[in-house]
Formats: structure tokens, C-alpha cells, sequence
């Protein structure tokens, strides 16, 4: 059996012998779909505690699999084994899971029309290949990063990390789509721990750097000021160390892109995949409050609301030029002035509900799983034209807070209740800040949160923000995405002390 | 389970193979082959599925030099002679800094596994599925005559994994896995049940026993109860508490307990070991040789992390009590931090049961004594809230139900949850029997677990969630 070399060229694998051997197998086998792909994952993590390295790994994930549909049933199959006869077997087996699982298909499966693509290849935006880098070269950056923080007064923990991703994949189905792409991601995180060993009680402060689809120019400052942030850090954690504790009730808040991403995630996110909404996710992952019969009226949220999901964003997490059933990336409206309009589709969903032409969402994390409808990169819009600044929301407050960072984060099944915490909260007084709180969360519903939503910042405040590790399906995947946001203001949100939440 | 007619070089010969060609200061070599077979369902009709074939190998390469032991590790999935990925770990080694945890190789001892090192992988398929992948289609039938829809996942999986040292270590262990999870629908979603099986054999499974236990509880949801937020009596199933207690089983860390910043973390840089956690004797530990819930039975670690080591490659696993007699008991440490600490080195098994020695009580018993009080089901979306407290967050999901009088006389809204876990030991007014519980949450990490019911006092149900 022949080996596959390590560090070999993904475009050298034999993409075409074992692409080939599926489909003409599948197509044999009286298959109305197929679709196959080769996929190289190669993930290097670097961990650092205190300023020594604590974890490296250098991963390397290589496979194939193959989704068919055949009278009706998908059949899914996935292997190790690279070669033309491992694939064609791969098609019997996918046929004969098809078959094994057809008479409990009660709902035939369908896809939407998608044209033939032909012959594609595409890169996402990166200079530097971030496994091209040597990992001493890694660990010396976290080394002295971490140095840093560790001299500052008050800092008496640091971890660090980076995890690299770049993620080959190639792609072929019945219809002659055959695309060949590349995408590269990081995931830096430094955080400073302070420690009160006398009282008992710790302090957390995390720098705000998003995940993103760069290579590793970006820690090398392009996209992000790691020197300006990390100087910042040790002053951020000693001020919250002494913060006072956050009064609970009914407040105005001002929340910064790097946290509200991550609330747009949960609430309009997932809320907005048209699968959950159907049910296909009721078991696991859960439905959705944004159901079908509401598209076109429901008031999702205020007037200056506009939410859209796109797989184009340069440097989007989930941003691909095809995706993993050919369809071509897009851009699409999720909410318009406050109403729902719009959802996430895959080819089945699509043509189930008879939305027409799949929007492009669907993904599988892996070669050894079968590709599900997984979310766009889903935007909040900013304020059209010169809009507020941060501080001009801030200064519409009363009082209330400002808060910034994601760190702790929960929402129901049906994506109505939501808590959220962050990584630094700031008092308002009279428009202005007036000096960190701790303890803080926000509870709210998700209607009732974006109908609160009194003004969107302007372009200046507007940020990516996003996740390696959105997980949906069973069994399990994870997928990457990112969200981009202004600052907002909304008024009256529930606000808890999650001290006296434990009952102390 | 089947043995692999296979066209994979043979796990043996690959161990075998990489440990002759290293040319480092010492080598672990770690062979993982899965076999993995899932049919999953919703709405009466079967979704996705799916066979898999999959192999990871683990190349762990040692370079003593000036100040320690550095360690390479390179990985990949996939066929080959894996030479060239031992190469890689070896350049990995050649520039790392020396490893904090370094420790002496383990050397082959009595794990008793080395016997079969040469036998082939265990695999499994479809058939796996045993009577809930033929079952389905008559179940759904039934679901659809009763006006209610079925949604789930099942799965069986097997993992042989073959562990190789150039200090001798010649270890195989098979860890087979399945499970079945069955929600059951009505009314537009308006009333939900959930019901579970995790066991390492779902021939063992009777998928109509299950829609009877899923349609006794959607009979339950007939009247509903609409109710506040509040401090409420709760009884969870041995599920639920599966759910909190596997985020209590992976905070022992002892690193972070000694350096203040866990839950298990007491003034002036000592930990909680000692100190009583709950009125009641409970027991929390794992034990690869717990009956029911057998799993590999010494470590295998293809990374370093804060409290496991590659250094500890097979290590034998043994009994660990992580809370004995209501104290805290142990708190993870790799050896070469055991060390420093002077304490017994302790490593994450893959299981957790908890126990109150004694109880015999089934959930219906907890039921009975409880004069007013929520039984849930299952918890849902938790995460952490405050890691100093263990505060967690989270929902009720598919199923909380009025208790009253020792009746069950309806279902009620479900709520979001702000609680920890070891508060709940505290708080426990009772416990019952143990039994195999299956974490909604977290069983795709963690099958195997046992729990008792606990009927627990003044529950925090921070607010209402509207979600059915």
C-alpha cells in the first residue's frame, strides 16, 4: 500500500486517483449524489505556563470521505486509507450504509440544484504558513510575552498559547465540481492570573485578540497590537482584583464587539439555522424559537438592527470560496430592520422548505464526518455613515456599564435565555467610565435583548470576533467562525452578581 | 465487534518499527485504531449516517541534554510506516527547552495487558447498532400513531489503542462504546422527554423499553405548571447529577488548587485535601476496574498538559477516590509534580462514579419523600461561571416535573440553573442507589459514569427559560 510522505505537497497526494475511484464507483453503484472529499488538517498547539512550555503537539489529520445519496438515503463513509481501491470500497460501503438505513428514511432526501462549479482552487488570506514556523520559534514569542506579564506587580500566573491551523481540502461530486482549497487560522490566547493568597480568591484578565484567518503575521502585529494590550494587561487585572462587587437589577449597558460577538453567536447564530429550526438538531444541539412560520415578521430585534451571514469576509473563520456540497460562498441577509428574513441553509434544508438555492453553509470538521449545516460567518451591521463612536454610546448612558472580553457563556435550546459574563466591566456614571465592577453577568431573553438594542456604533468600532469551537452535531463537530460587530447600547438588561448567585 | 480483516500495517509492527528506527534518548509510540458506526435521527426519520475507519499514531521522542529532558511529539492519522513522523518528533526535540514534567520512563510491570500486544484491533460496523438501527423504522411508526415525534443519536465505537516504550512497554486495551439517546416530542415540541442508554454493548438494548419509559413522561407533561424563578427542592436523576459532577471530576487539578486559583484551593497556597466536602460519606472515583464501566487501565497521554504527562505513558491505573467519606481525598498531579508537592501522583480515568456507601433508594424513592420539589431529567449548555465557587451555569431540558405530596402531578417550565457542584454535595438532603447514568452533556467525553439521585435543598433556579 503505498505511504503518504509527511511533509508531501497537498496537491501531490493522489487526490485525483482516489477522487475518481469514489464518484465512478458511486455513480456505478446508482447513486443520484455523491461527493467526495480529501482532506490534510495539520493543527500545532504551543502552551506555555508561567513562561515554560507546558503542551506542544504537531497534528496531522489525512482521509477521505464520501456522502451518496441513493433512492432517497444518505450513506456516509470515511477512511485513513489513500488509494484508489481503499475509495472505491468506500463507495460500496457508503451504498450499503445508505440501504442498511432505508427503511427508516421517511423523509426523502433531496438537494437543491447547485450548477456545476468545474475545476476551482482557492487560498484564504495569509502571508505566513503558520506550521511553517518552527515551534522553538513559537515557544521563544509565548516565552517572552509571558516574561513580560510575569514582571509586572500583581501578575503571579501567565498561560499562553497558539493553536495553528491549515486546512486542506479537496472536493469533488456527480456534477463535475471539483475545487481544491486552503484555509489558515490562529488561536493566541495570554492570560494573566492574580492570586489573593492570604484571603483566598483569584483575578483573570485575558487579552481581547480574536481568533482569525490569518497566518503568522498576526502575531507578529499585523491585524492586532499585542505590545500595546499585553502593557495594559497587568494594570486591567489589579484594578479588577480591587473592584468592588456589581449591585445587581435592571441596567444600561454599552457592549464592546469583543464580547457582543459572542452573544450574536448563540442568539442569532445558531437561532437562525434553518436545520434547528426544523428540528434535525432537537436531540442534541437543540431547535430554535425563529421557527419557519415566522419568516418575514418576526420582530427579531429593533429598528436598528441588520444581521447578515456571509462566507466571503477576508479573514473570516468560516469564510470559503465553496462549500463542503459545492456551493459557492455568498452573502445573505438574516435580519432587516429588525425582522427575520433570512436563514442558514444547506442543499437538503433548502430544497425541503423550498427556499430555492442553498446559501452555501454546510461543513464537516473532518474528513470522517459527514457535512451538516454549520453557520456563516453571521454580522451585526454598524450604523450607517459617520455613526457613534464607543464613547459617544457611553456617553448615553446614565448609568449602567460597559463591558468587554467573553469569557463564561450559556443559552438554552431554543436560544431564549441567555447568560453571559466578560472580561472586564466598567461602571457608567453620567456618560462617562467610572472604574471596573466584578461578579457581573447579563440574563436576558433574546428578543427582548435585541429589542433593547437602542443605537449600533459606527464602522470605527466595528470588529471580528469569533471561535475555533463551535460545536453541533452527533457525533460532535466543531467549526470555526467569526462574527463582526460595532459596540451597541441597550437599556434594561437584567444584571446579576454572581457571587450571590452561589449563595455567598 | 468483529476482528479487522485490515489492509493497515498491523498497530504491532508500526510500534515496533518506530522504536527501531529512534534515534533519540528514549521513544513512546502510541497506536490508536477506531472503528466507528452512528445512525442518527429526528423528526420520525433517520438524518444522518455514517462507518468510519481511522488510526492515530503518536511519536514521542526524548533528548536529554544541559537542564533536562526535552520532549518531541509529532501525530497523524492515517496509514504508513510512521518513520518520518518519528522523525518529526525527534526535530521537535532537538529545539525544545526541557520539559517540566520529565520523569523516568514507566517501566513494564503488572498492568497484565502485555499478552495480547500482538493481537489485531477489534472493529465494529453497522450490526453494532444491534436492534436499534432494525427497530427504527417500526418505532418511528409507532411515534407517528401516537402523535409525537422521536429524535436521537446511536453510536458504537471501539478503540484499541497498542502502546509501545523503548524503556519495554508493550500495552494493548480494547475500550468499546455506545450508546443510545431518545427524545420524544409532542404537541409542537410543547412537551419533551429525553431517555439514555450508555453501555459498551447496545446489543444489550431494548430500543422499546425506552419509547415506553419516553411516552410515561410525555404522559407526565399533560398538565403543565407554570412556575417562578426561585430556590427550589430538587431531585435529580442519576443523569443530571452526571452532568455536574463530571465538571467537579475534571477541577481536581492539583496545580491550580496549590496556586489558588481552584475551587479545591485553600488561603496561603495550600489545597482543600482533607477537608469535608458534605454531611454525607460520599464516594467520587474512578477505577478502570469498576464493574460496568471497564476502561483502559493504564495512561496514555499524547500530550502534556497541566497534571498529565507523556513522561507517564503507561502508567497503571488503579482505584483513585477523588472525595472518600465526604472529604476531598486526591487532586490530579503527573508524577513529576507529585513530586514536588510529596503527594501521590493521581491520573484522569476514563470514568466517574459517585456513591454514598448504604443507599439503596431508587429516584421513584426520592420522588416519594419529597413533599414539594422539581425531579428533572437532564442539564444542559453548562459552563462555568465563577471557577472559584465552581459556580456553574446551565438549563433544564426535556422534562421537569412537579412534585408534590411524593406524586408527580405535572411538568413546569424549565429554568436556568446558576449552582455548583460542590455546594450540591453539601446541600444533598438524600441520596440514592448508584446506577449507570449517562451525562446529556458531556457523555461524548465522558460515557462512563455511575451516580446516585440526590434530593437537594433551596436548587438555584436563577430565571425562567421559555425553551421546550
Amino acid at each position: 500500500m503505498p505511504t503518504v510522505e509527511l511533509d508531501a505537497e497537498f496537491p501531490t497526494l493522489p487526490l485525483e486517483p482516489v477522487r475518481s475511484a469514489a464518484l465512478d464507483r458511486a455513480r456505478a453503484l446508482g447513486c443520484e449524489h455523491a461527493a467526495v472529499r480529501i482532506e490534510r488538517i495539520r493543527s500545532q498547539v504551543v502552551r506555555l505556563r508561567d513562561g515554560r512550555l507546558e503542551t506542544s503537539a504537531d497534528d496531522l489529520e489525512l482521509g477521505v470521505g464520501l456522502r451518496v445519496v441513493r433512492e432517497g438515503s444518505f450513506g456516509f463513509a470515511a477512511t485513513v486509507e489513500l488509494d484508489a481501491d481503499a475509495a472505491a470500497a468506500l463507495a460500496e460501503e457508503a451504498v450499503a450504509t445508505a440501504r442498511a438505513t432505508a427503511p427508516a428514511v421517511s423523509e426523502r432526501v433531496e438537494l437543491a440544484d447547485e450548477p456545476s462549479h468545474g475545476e476551482a482552487t482557492w487560498t484564504s488570506a495569509y502571508e505566513l504558513d503558520p506550521t511553517g514556523v518552527p515551534a522553538h520559534e513559537k515557544v521563544a514569542l509565548l516565552e517572552e510575552w509571558s516574561g513580560r506579564l510575569l514582571r509586572a506587580p500583581g501578575v503571579h500566573h501567565v498561560t499562553a498559547s497558539v493553536l495553528a491551523v491549515v486546512e486542506d481540502k479537496h472536493y469533488g461530486d456527480l456534477s463535475g465540481t471539483i475545487t481544491t482549497q486552503r484555509r489558515v487560522r490562529l488561536h493566541p490566547v495570554v492570560e494573566a492570573i492574580t492570586v489573593d493568597a492570604e484571603a483566598g480568591g483569584f483575578e483573570t484578565m485575558r487579552t481581547l485578540a480574536p481568533p482569525v484567518g490569518r497566518g503568522w503575521e498576526y502575531l507578529l502585529g499585523d491585524g492586532w497590537d499585542w505590545d500595546g494590550e499585553l502593557a495594559r494587561i497587568p494594570d486591567y487585572l489589579a484594578e479588577k482584583l480591587n473592584a468592588p462587587s456589581v449591585t445587581p437589577g435592571a441596567h444600561d449597558l454599552v457592549i464592546d464587539p469583543s464580547n457582543l460577538w459572542l452573544t450574536i453567536h448563540e442568539s442569532i447564530g445558531h437561532a437562525t439555522e434553518l436545520d434547528r429550526a426544523m428540528g434535525y438538531e432537537a436531540a442534541y444541539a437543540g431547535t430554535s424559537f425563529a421557527t419557519l412560520d415566522k419568516l418575514g415578521s418576526l420582530h427579531y430585534g429593533s429598528e436598528v438592527m441588520n444581521v447578515t451571514g456571509d462566507r466571503t469576509v477576508r479573514h473570516g473563520l468560516a469564510t470559503v470560496a465553496y462549500d463542503d456540497e459545492g456551493v459557492e460562498a455568498q452573502s445573505f441577509d438574516l435580519i432587516r430592520d429588525g425582522i427575520l428574513v433570512g436563514y442558514q441553509l444547506d442543499r437538503r434544508i433548502a430544497r425541503n422548505v423550498g427556499l430555492g438555492r442553498s446559501n452555501g453553509c454546510a461543513f464537516a470538521d473532518s474528513p470522517g464526518h459527514t457535512p451538516i449545516q454549520r453557520m456563516a460567518n453571521v454580522s451585526l451591521r454598524p450604523a450607517d455613515g459617520n455613526g457613534p463612536s464607543t464613547d459617544e454610546l457611553v456617553s448615553a448612558v446614565d448609568h449602567g456599564f460597559y463591558i468587554a472580553g467573553d469569557k463564561s457563556w450559556s443559552i438554552d435550546m431554543q436560544r431564549y435565555n441567555f447568560q453571559f459574563t466578560g472580561q472586564r466591566f466598567y461602571k457608567i456614571e453620567k456618560g462617562r467610565l467610572a472604574g471596573q465592577v466584578k461578579d457581573l453577568a447579563y440574563q436576558s431573553r433574546t428578543t427582548d435583548f435585541w429589542g433593547a438594542m437602542e443605537a449600533v456604533g459606527g464602522e470605527s468600532t466595528y470588529r471580528l470576533g469569533g471561535a475555533f469551537n463551535c460545536g453541533k452535531g452527533q457525533p460532535g463537530q466543531v467549526a470555526p467562525v467569526s462574527h463582526g460587530c460595532p459596540s451597541a447600547l441597550f437599556r434594561g438588561v437584567n444584571v446579576l452578581n454572581t457571587r450571590s448567585e452561589s449563595g455567598r | 465487534m468483529s476482528v479487522a480483516a485490515t489492509r493497515f500495517v498491523p498497530a504491532p509492527r508500526v510500534v515496533e518499527q518506530v522504536l527501531e528506527a529512534s534515534e533519540s534518548d528514549g521513544c513512546i509510540v502510541i497506536v490508536e485504531d477506531r472503528s466507528e458506526a452512528e445512525v442518527r435521527f429526528a423528526n420520525n426519520t433517520v438524518t444522518t449516517n455514517g462507518t468510519r475507519r481511522d488510526r492515530t499514531v503518536v511519536a514521542i521522542a526524548l533528548r536529554e541534554g544541559e537542564g533536562g529532558t526535552a520532549v518531541g511529539i509529532a501525530s497523524r492519522s492515517g496509514t504508513g510506516d510512521a518513520i518520518d513522523l518519528l522523525r518529526r518528533a525527534e526535530a521537535n526535540a532537538a529545539t525544545a527547552p526541557p520539559a517540566e514534567d520529565a520523569a523516568p520512563l514507566v517501566t513494564p510491570g503488572s498492568t497484565g495487558a502485555e499478552a495480547d500486544f500482538g493481537d489485531p484491533p477489534v472493529t465494529t460496523n453497522l450490526a453494532g447498532l444491534g436492534d436499534v438501527l432494525t427497530g427504527l423504522g417500526e418505532a418511528f411508526g409507532r411515534a407517528r400513531a401516537a402523535g409525537s415525534q422521536l429524535a436521537g443519536f446511536a453510536e458504537h465505537k471501539v478503540s484499541t489503542v497498542y502502546l509501545g516504550s523503548s524503556a519495554g512497554l508493550r500495552l494493548r486495551h480494547v475500550e468499546p462504546t455506545g450508546k443510545l439517546e431518545l427524545v420524544g416530542r409532542a404537541d409542537g415540541g410543547a412537551r419533551s422527554a429525553w431517555v439514555s442508554a450508555g453501555v459498551a454493548d447496545l446489543a444489550t438494548v431494548r430500543l422499546e423499553e425506552l419509547e415506553e419509559r419516553l411516552t410515561r413522561r410525555l404522559g407526565w407533561a399533560e398538565r403543565k405548571v407554570d412556575l417562578d424563578a426561585g430556590r427550589y427542592e430538587v431531585v435529580l436523576p442519576p443523569d443530571a447529577v452526571a452532568d455536574l459532577m463530571v465538571m467537579l471530576g475534571v477541577s481536581t487539578s492539583g496545580r491550580e488548587a496549590e496556586e489558588g486559583r481552584s475551587v479545591f484551593s485553600a488561603p496561603g497556597g495550600a489545597t482543600r485535601v482533607g477537608e469535608s466536602l458534605s454531611p454525607h460519606p460520599f464516594t467520587l472515583r474512578s477505577d478502570p476496574f469498576e464493574t460496568g464501566l471497564e476502561c483502559t487501565p493504564f495512561l496514555v497521554a499524547p500530550a502534556s498538559s497541566q497534571d498529565v504527562s507523556v513522561f507517564d505513558n503507561g502508567l497503571p491505573l488503579e482505584r483513585t477516590e477523588w472525595i472518600s467519606g465526604g472529604r476531598l481525598e486526591r487532586l490530579q498531579y503527573h508524577r513529576a509534580a507529585a513530586a514536588r508537592s510529596s503527594v501521590q501522583p493521581a491520573a484522569f480515568i476514563n470514568n466517574l462514579s459517585l456513591e454514598l456507601p448504604g443507599a439503596t433508594s431508587s429516584v421513584e424513592d426520592l420522588v416519594a419523600r419529597t413533599d414539594r420539589g422539581l425531579l428533572l431529567t437532564c442539564l444542559w449548555y453548562i459552563r462555568e461561571v465563577d471557577p472559584a465557587t465552581l459556580l456553574l451555569t446551565g438549563l433544564t431540558r426535556d422534562g421537569v416535573y412537579l412534585v408534590e405530596h411524593g406524586e408527580i402531578t405535572g411538568s413546569v417550565n424549565n429554568f436556568r440553573f446558576n449552582e455548583s457542584p460542590v455546594d450540591l454535595l453539601a446541600k444533598t438532603v438524600e441520596a440514592g442507589r448508584t446506577e449507570r447514568a449517562l451525562s446529556r452533556e458531556w457523555n461524548e467525553w465522558l460515557n462512563r459514569t455511575a451516580m446516585p439521585s440526590l434530593r437537594v435543598a433551596d436548587f438555584n433556579m436563577s430565571s425562567v427559560s421559555p425553551a421546550t
